[in-house]
């Protein structure tokens, strides 16, 4: 059968089960829409800037572990998803991304609306393509769904100039594989590297793991939990790691790192053996790397041979996936027990808690996430921004699940809590809870007038300091209280909600908001909430930047 | 400890290959010496001979960067191997009827060939190590050099071993395959131990 380029690609989109994906038009796609209507059950949304569409996309695969997909026009469409791209890739997000062109013969002549997109993301893609006919869209969209789901996973952009929509080709099916020799599917560990992790792990006599994304990537909860139970090591995760490891578990830990728990970093940094799974050893969670326990031995698991030995000198590098991995080192693993090492750490963290609930009536950070955790019973998957919120939201709330926590932990981008959570509301019923930065949400705002349309029962929480929070922060401890364009001013949040057709509320006190929590139960819209936060809270504790994890700090005074 | 190192890799002969190439070293601000690129045994892949300045784990880390590209097939650092590498370099000396006996003394010397000849200069093409042509550069400075040219370094390993990759049919051996070609520098298979 013969097809156009456009019929291709959505018969591509359709066979790899895609059922939503978000984009926005523009001229060199217009062949492309004009066959959207013929494909009612691949979903289209309409979104209100491109960087949205990225956002979403990914938001959508962290919470439905599936590939996100979204879609833009040539030039100006192209480059707005750049951020939402590099926050994917810096997260190892998978996605694929739909680009258009200028025609074939435009290319390289700086026409209207020309962007040299493939060259643009060469590095913030895992791959990217720039397909000159409508024969190749088939097997490179196959192999892009391939690439950004397999191995680590990331983006990867499709670039398809205008008239290869239009051009036809033989469609005789979806290719049934790939057939990719640069790339062999690294899951399987090598035996004597599982070997030599077993061996330390076993002579360990103060073991850590720290848990990273893949572990939430790999769904790897479940062997997790048995491997600490096995070995009895205590459990940490990485910012992105949280959810990997359920809360409740008497061997978690909670997180470590730049705001991390206090006796997290204190446990990483007096273990004797480091178990790394799935994460990369990143500086926002280990501190300074030339202090960072040097005694340590590091056992590191990872899917990607890049991350081993990256930042670490690594005892026992072992490479593959985290499940199958574990899967295989399980039956190694003694059965041991830590006692006098879990009552240190258990020591250390009765003397550190993280607790830093002020008594009041008005609304601090970290009072409100505990009230929020209660109001949902600690079920509901949290989608942050960037800045002090995202620290209380990672913190204070118990998460269970796995894919319960959504940040952008890499790029740290600001702006990604609103359509990150209008993405993310796509792959589930119950409502998203959206913690927001009152900067970060007026990046993205316009996005409401989207979540309006589908009726999302996204939960905007605005954390309204009225500031540029943890800039402000910095200020205050780093650079003498010399605050200098933190202080933001805001449109009344209440009403711009309701100019989107939004129930919006507001919350000053502890009562106030407890009232708001109940009156939502059972709404099904959206809903934007302003909770008015105390202006200037601290997030603690805190690794201050270029610090070793064993410098933590619990207040101004330990500076 | 080399700081000069050899890798060679096979990329997919396909556009934008080279650009990839290019951006993984400038993002990951590793510093290239010489790359050449160029068909080889086999239809469809390209060879490229990558010469890279840093230690052992800089080097371990440009290799293991690489092979993350899709399009690159295999790579392998053979610093350490015994290997035969070669450079080509064409210089244009100045040679009158004064000195040019002399000239054609020195291209002797160096086994080099005189490709073109003119009334107040020559073209000389020295082949050799990179350790040769240095060495060739400097003696020919003496008489004026015009102009010069060097290819970057291309290398192969000595003996019946070679640096292909390893064919596409079976994925798990390709996994081991590449894997045992990472890494492979004096410590052994297990890079970085830590003790
Ligand atoms: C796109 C982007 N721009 C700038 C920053 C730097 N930055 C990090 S946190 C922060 C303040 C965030 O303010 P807000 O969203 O109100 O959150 P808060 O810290 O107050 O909770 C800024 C400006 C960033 N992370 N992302
Ligand atoms: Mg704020």
């Amino acid at each position: 059968m013969r097809l156009t380029g456009a019929r291709i690609l959505m018969e591509c989109l359709r066979a790899e089960g895609v059922e939503v994906f978000f984009g926005y038009p523009g001229g060199v796609v217009l062949p492309l829409y004009n066959t959207l209507g013929e494909y009612p059950d691949i979903k289209h949304v309409l979104v209100r800037h491109e960087q949205a569409a990225a956002h979403a996309a990914d938001g959508y695969a962290r919470v439905a572990g599936r590939t996100g997909v979204c879609l833009a026009t040539s030039g100006p469409g192209a480059t707005n998803l750049v951020t939402g791209i590099t926050t994917a890739y810096m997260d190892s997000v998978p996605m694929v991304v739909l680009t258009g062109n200028v025609a074939r013969d435009l290319i390289g002549r700086d026409g209207f609306q020309e962007a040299d997109i493939t060259g643009i993301t060469l590095p913030i893609t895992k791959h990217n393509y720039l397909l000159m006919r409508a024969s190749e869209i088939a097997p490179a969209v196959k192999e892009a769904f391939h690439i950004a789901s397999t191995g680590r996973k990331g983006p990867v952009l499709v670039d398809i100039p205008k008239d290869v929509f239009i051009e036809e080709a033989e469609w005789d099916g979806y290719p049934q594989g790939v057939s990719l020799r640069g790339y062999p599917i690294m899951d399987v560990p090598r035996e004597e590297e599982v070997a030599r992790a077993a061996e330390t792990i076993n002579a360990a006599k103060r073991p850590i793991v720290i848990a990273g994304h893949g572990v939430v990537q790999s769904e790897a909860q479940h062997e997790l939990v048995e491997f600490a139970e096995r070995s009895d090591t205590p459990v940490l995760t990485t910012l992105l790691g949280i959810s990997g490891m359920p809360e409740d578990h008497e061997l978690s830990y909670g997180f470590l790192g730049m705001h991390g728990h206090f006796y997290a970093n204190m446990a990483a940094d007096r273990a004797d053996v480091v178990i790394g799974i799935g994460m990369r050893f990143d500086d926002r969670a280990m501190g300074r790397f030339s202090d960072f326990n040097p005694t340590a031995k590091i056992v590191h698991i990872d899917i990607d041979p890049a991350e081993i030995g990256k930042n670490f000198k690594t005892h026992a590098p072992v490479n593959g996936d985290v499940k199958e991995t574990l899967s295989r080192l399980l039956p190694q693993i003694d059965r041991n027990s830590h006692p006098e090492w879990r009552s240190e750490i258990d020591e250390i963290m009765a003397q550190h808690p993280t607790d830093y609930i002020e008594e009041g009536t008005g609304l601090g950070g970290p009072w409100l996430v505990r009230a929020l955790a209660e109001a949902t019973n600690g079920e509901a998957t949290i989608v942050t921004g960037v800045g002090q919120h995202q620290m209380w939201g990672a913190q204070y709330y118990p998460y269970t699940k796995a894919r319960q926590w959504v940040t952008s932990g890499g790029l740290g981008t600001m702006g990604y809590e609103v359509p990150a959570a209008m993405g993310a509301q796509f792959a589930q019923q119950e409502p998203i809870w959206s913690i927001c930065g009152d900067g970060g949400f007026q990046m993205t705002s316009q996005e409401l007038q989207t979540v309006a349309e589908h009726n999302l029962p996204v939960r905007f929480a605005i954390f309204n300091n009225g500031f540029l929070g943890m800039v402000r922060q910095w200020q205050e401890l780093f650079y003498a209280n010399n605050y200098h364009s933190v202080d933001l001013g805001q449109p009344d949040f209440v009403k711009l909600a309701e100019a989107y057709g939004i129930r919006g509320v507001r919350a000053t006190t502890r009562a106030e908001a407890m009232q708001v929590f109940r009156d939502l139960e059972g709404y099904d819209g959206p809903v934007v909430i302003d909770f008015q936060l105390e202006r200037e809270e601290n997030v603690w504790p805190m690794v201050p930047a270029g610090a070793a994890l064993s410098e933590t700090i619990e207040s101004a005074e330990d500076l | 400890m080399a700081s000069r190192n050899t890798i060679v890799a096979h990329v997919e002969d396909r556009p934008g290959v080279l650009a990839r190439v290019a951006s993984l070293f400038r993002r990951r601000g590793f510093n290239i010496e010489s790359l050449t690129v160029g068909h080889c045994e086999e239809p469809g892949l390209s060879r490229m001979t990558i010469v890279v300045d840093g230690d052992d784990h800089q080097v371990d880390q440009v290799c293991r960067q690489l092979f993350k590209l899709i399009d690159v097939v295999s790579v392998q650092d053979i610093t350490y191997a015994p290997m035969v590498d070669r450079e080509l370099a064409l210089i244009k000396v100045s040679a009158s009827n004064f000195n040019r006996r002399e000239v054609l003394d020195m291209v002797e010397m160096f086994r080099a060939d005189v490709v073109d000849v003119d009334a107040d200069a020559l073209i000389v093409q020295v082949l050799g190590d990179e350790g040769k042509v240095d060495a060739a550069v400097k003696m020919f400075e003496q008489f004026g050099i015009l102009e010069m040219v060097r290819t970057g370094r291309v290398a192969m390993v000595r003996g019946t071993e070679t640096t292909k990759p390893p064919a596409i049919s079976d994925s798990q051996q390709a996994a081991a395959a590449i894997r045992a070609m990472l890494g492979r520098r004096p410590e052994g298979a297990l890079p970085f131990a830590s003790d």
